[in-house]
């Protein structure tokens, strides 16, 4: 894998959790209890013995950039002697009025590209909750000679397909026969993600060639108008995957992880999921504590009721407070007598005295970031 | 040439630990595992790091794997820096051949080419047997303030304990006038903390006095301390206030680490300007189970428990299972316990497992032992233990039988 580098692509048009890409790109949403969005891409890269690894920001970045710090957690360096974690923001040339799409930003940074030792590149989008071996994707991009290797996903209900729009038929030897665009609706139980292998050379001739043309998205100008012309391959992707493309699919997936086979399954195989350290105490029941069926990390400190639901570090339940069926981000105060039911609790919130928070399982109620209530 | 640093720490980390018994059985007493995730040395290196301090050499000697893997490149601590930073130092070889360090004064002095590099105007001498919080820049400028050769950080400790420690009397404007190192009958309940800052020519001029009398122990509390009295050194006391505790026995470590149960306790490690760093485990949240209890505790990451914890420390990646109940105890790392356990007043060294429907806890309420697990123990189903000893013999690293 040493001549693979790994690129996470940050697109704008993923930022739809509404409140919780209010103030930050998708990529460091917080997910899990302690980890953001990008650890689980990151962290898949690193396992699968990737070493040089590049992430294009677009905007919104300022915690992303904090969240990845020198990239030491991953065992990535800023400034490896073995390149280890390069972040690359866009040009402000490209006013986002004018911004075509990522292949802007993967042009921009073209040096970066042909400077880089590594002869294949693996892009990736940051939205997705997985932990993912790469490694046969990469031997299986190599014997197939293919130009470009798409990861796929078979029969998986929580996949949202409308971003592709396309009827996708597979050969038997993993070959894409047919990328056809759909009107209707997708039927097919094959789904491309967001994940692909390719040589260099032939990224930078597909981003040359869209940005003299004018255009500027890779997937849909570089790949998908090109696919008659290119040897298009998929590979089946195994594990728990969650690509999160709505507030709906934040919640189900993150519920699902108070299912231990799930948690452990993309906690801890292949590899373990890295994420920044906060330096923080274990947290700490008191005598009126009651917690059942829940998630929680470090730093907190319950004197209530929380049940079926996931708590992020440093929140405070003070005593006769109930939590149910919700997820709680970082740093809230939830006051004495407060309720809470089918609810995403933004970061830093505090909730007062007595004060009921009751959402829907199919309308969930989501507080903003810093909100006081 | 290298430009100086104005203050170097020299951390004792050799001490065995001899009355935690199987506890430091593989490891020194620094690197035993405190507070839900924390070794003990963690808490003066993130003193060093809080206090702005970064060189650090820590001087290791009894069982040191444990410890160097732990302090790594001193990262966690902040302390992987250009110039500086941490420096482990075990003994070593020399030409006219090599020695253990035999005290605490000759460890320092084995290694006074390491100081000379830096020429520090300070040396900071601390301890990594003890857990507590302190800002050693005050210390500093104490020590400064007093024009002092020496000042030693003190606190009062309770009567009956005196006669463990260094004990000293002072004047009114802190001056130290008299030493006795663990006395049979203190006069006082002053105690030494072990945390001193020398002048550094005033500490090379001493330690080399102290090397060239063959009668010395050559420890600083024992000889080092009373001969620079003797000569009628500027030593100044520096009173501290708080948390301060030397966890010399089993007994002690498992009475500190449930006093941090308490809903106020002396030893705050939620305090937000004074953070108490270790290596990360890099384990997810902990999971409790639909029919989990957990009250009066403290649960780390990647804990699963679906049982009953009560007044217990879990530290990470503890596994508890149905209808297990943990109560009083310490469990340190990685340790799983199976369904039906009853674990009580116990303390579960890292990595051991626990067959199903064992019992930990003693026979009756009358003896106040603790009992003790050596890590990686491996404890069959239906095991009753009721002891330490019941368990003494068996040494499960290698794979050896229950009896």
């Amino acid at each position: 894998m040493r001549d693979v580098m790994g690129v996470i692509n940050i697109n704008i048009r993923d930022d739809v959790l509404d409140e919780l890409t209010f103030s930050r790109c998708i990529s460091s949403v917080h997910f899990g209890g302690h980890y953001r969005l990008i650890d689980f891409i990151l962290s898949s890269m690193v396992n699968s013995g990737i070493q040089h690894a590049a992430v294009f920001t677009l905007q919104k970045y300022r915690s992303l950039v904090d969240h990845l710090g020198t990239g030491k957690e991953w065992d990535l360096n800023l400034n490896s002697k073995d390149e280890g974690l390069s972040v690359l923001h866009p040009n402000l040339f490209h006013s986002l009025k004018y911004f075509q799409g990522d292949l802007q930003n993967f042009y921009s940074n073209m040096d970066f590209f042909k400077r880089s030792r590594q002869k294949n590149v693996l892009i990736a989008g940051s939205n997705m909750v997985c932990n993912l071996d790469f490694r046969e994707l990469v031997d299986f991009h190599r014997r197939s000679k293919a130009d470009i290797t798409f990861l796929y996903r078979e029969n998986d209900p929580l996949l949202d397909v409308s971003l592709w729009r396309r009827r996708l038929v597979i050969g038997e030897d993993g070959r894409i026969l047919s990328l056809e665009p759909s009107e209707k609706g997708v039927d097919s139980k094959q789904v491309l993600l967001e994940i692909f292998v390719m040589s260099k050379t032939l990224l930078i001739d597909l981003v040359e060639n869209c940005v003299i043309n004018g255009t500027g998205d890779l997937l849909h100008d570089g790949i998908i108008k090109n696919s008659n012309s290119l040897k298009l391959f998929a590979f089946p992707a195994k594990g728990y995957l969650g690509v999160i493309n709505s507030p709906a699919l934040y919640y189900k997936h993150s519920m699902n992880l108070l299912n231990p086979s799930i948690r452990k399954e993309l906690f801890s195989q292949p590899g373990l999921i890295y994420t920044k350290d906060k330096d923080l105490p274990p947290t700490k029941y008191m005598r009126s504590a009651e917690v059942t069926g829940s998630l929680l990390a470090s730093g907190c400190s319950i004197e209530g009721r929380v049940e079926n639901s996931i708590l992020f570090r440093e929140t405070r339940v003070e005593k006769g407070a109930y939590i149910k069926d919700s997820i709680i981000l970082p740093k809230c105060q939830i006051a004495e007598g407060a309720q809470i039911e089918h609810a995403i609790i933004g970061k830093g919130v505090s909730i007062s005295m007595r004060k009921e928070i009751k959402g829907r399982k199919d309308n969930l109620s989501v507080i903003a970031d810093r909100t006081i209530m | 040439m290298h430009s100086g640093k104005e203050c170097v720490a020299m951390l004792l980390a050799g001490g065995e630990g001899k009355r935690l018994g199987i506890l430091t059985r593989d490891k020194a007493k620094p690197a035993l595992p405190f507070g839900g995730k924390y070794r003990i040395i963690d808490f003066t290196l993130s003193n060093c790091t809080n206090s702005g301090i970064d060189t650090v050499g820590v001087l290791t000697q009894y069982e040191p794997l444990i410890l160097n893997s732990h302090l790594g490149n001193g990262s966690p601590w902040d302390l992987d820096r250009r110039k500086g930073g941490i420096s482990l130092l075990p003994p070593f070889v020399r030409k006219k051949g090599g020695k253990w360090f035999k005290g605490t004064a000759d460890a320092v002095y084995q290694n006074m080419n390491f100081l000379e590099q830096y020429n520090p105007s300070y040396v900071l001498i601390i301890s990594g047997d003890h857990i507590y919080k302190m800002d050693y820049s005050m210390l500093l400028e104490y020590h400064q303030s007093k024009d002092a050769d020496l000042t030693i950080a003190v606190i009062e400790v309770p009567w009956e304990e005196a006669s463990r420690f260094g004990i000293l009397d002072k004047n009114e404007t802190g001056r130290i006038t008299e030493f006795q190192e663990k006395p049979d009958i203190p006069k006082n309940n002053l105690a030494s903390m072990g945390v001193y800052i020398f002048n550094f020519d005033m500490m090379k001029q001493f330690l080399f006095k102290d090397q060239n009398n063959i009668k010395s122990s050559n420890d600083f509390g024992k000889d080092v301390l009373p001969l620079m009295l003797k000569s009628n050194c500027r030593m100044f006391a520096y009173p501290f206030h708080g948390y301060w505790k030397d966890v010399g026995t089993t007994e002690s470590l498992w009475q500190a680490n449930i006093d941090l149960l308490e809903n106020n306790p002396n030893l705050d490690l939620y305090e937000q300007h004074w953070p108490i760093y270790t290596v990360s485990t890099n384990q997810p949240p902990h999971y409790l189970g639909p029919e989990a209890k957990v009250e009066q505790s403290m649960i780390s990451d990647g804990c699963t428990v679906f049982g009953e914890i009560n007044h217990s420390i879990l530290f990470p990646g503890v596994t508890v299972g149905h209808k297990t109940i943990v109560k009083d105890s310490i469990i340190m790392s990685n340790v799983i316990i199976g369904s039906g356990v009853k674990v009580e007043k116990a303390i579960i060294a890292e990595n051991s497992s626990v067959g199903n429907n064992s019992r930990i806890c003693r026979l009756d309420n009358v003896t106040e032992d603790i009992i003790v697990i050596r890590e990686y123990s491996i404890i069959p189903h239906d095991s009753i233990i009721n002891s330490t000893y019941t368990f003494k013999e068996i040494i499960l690293r290698t794979g050896g039988k229950l009896k």
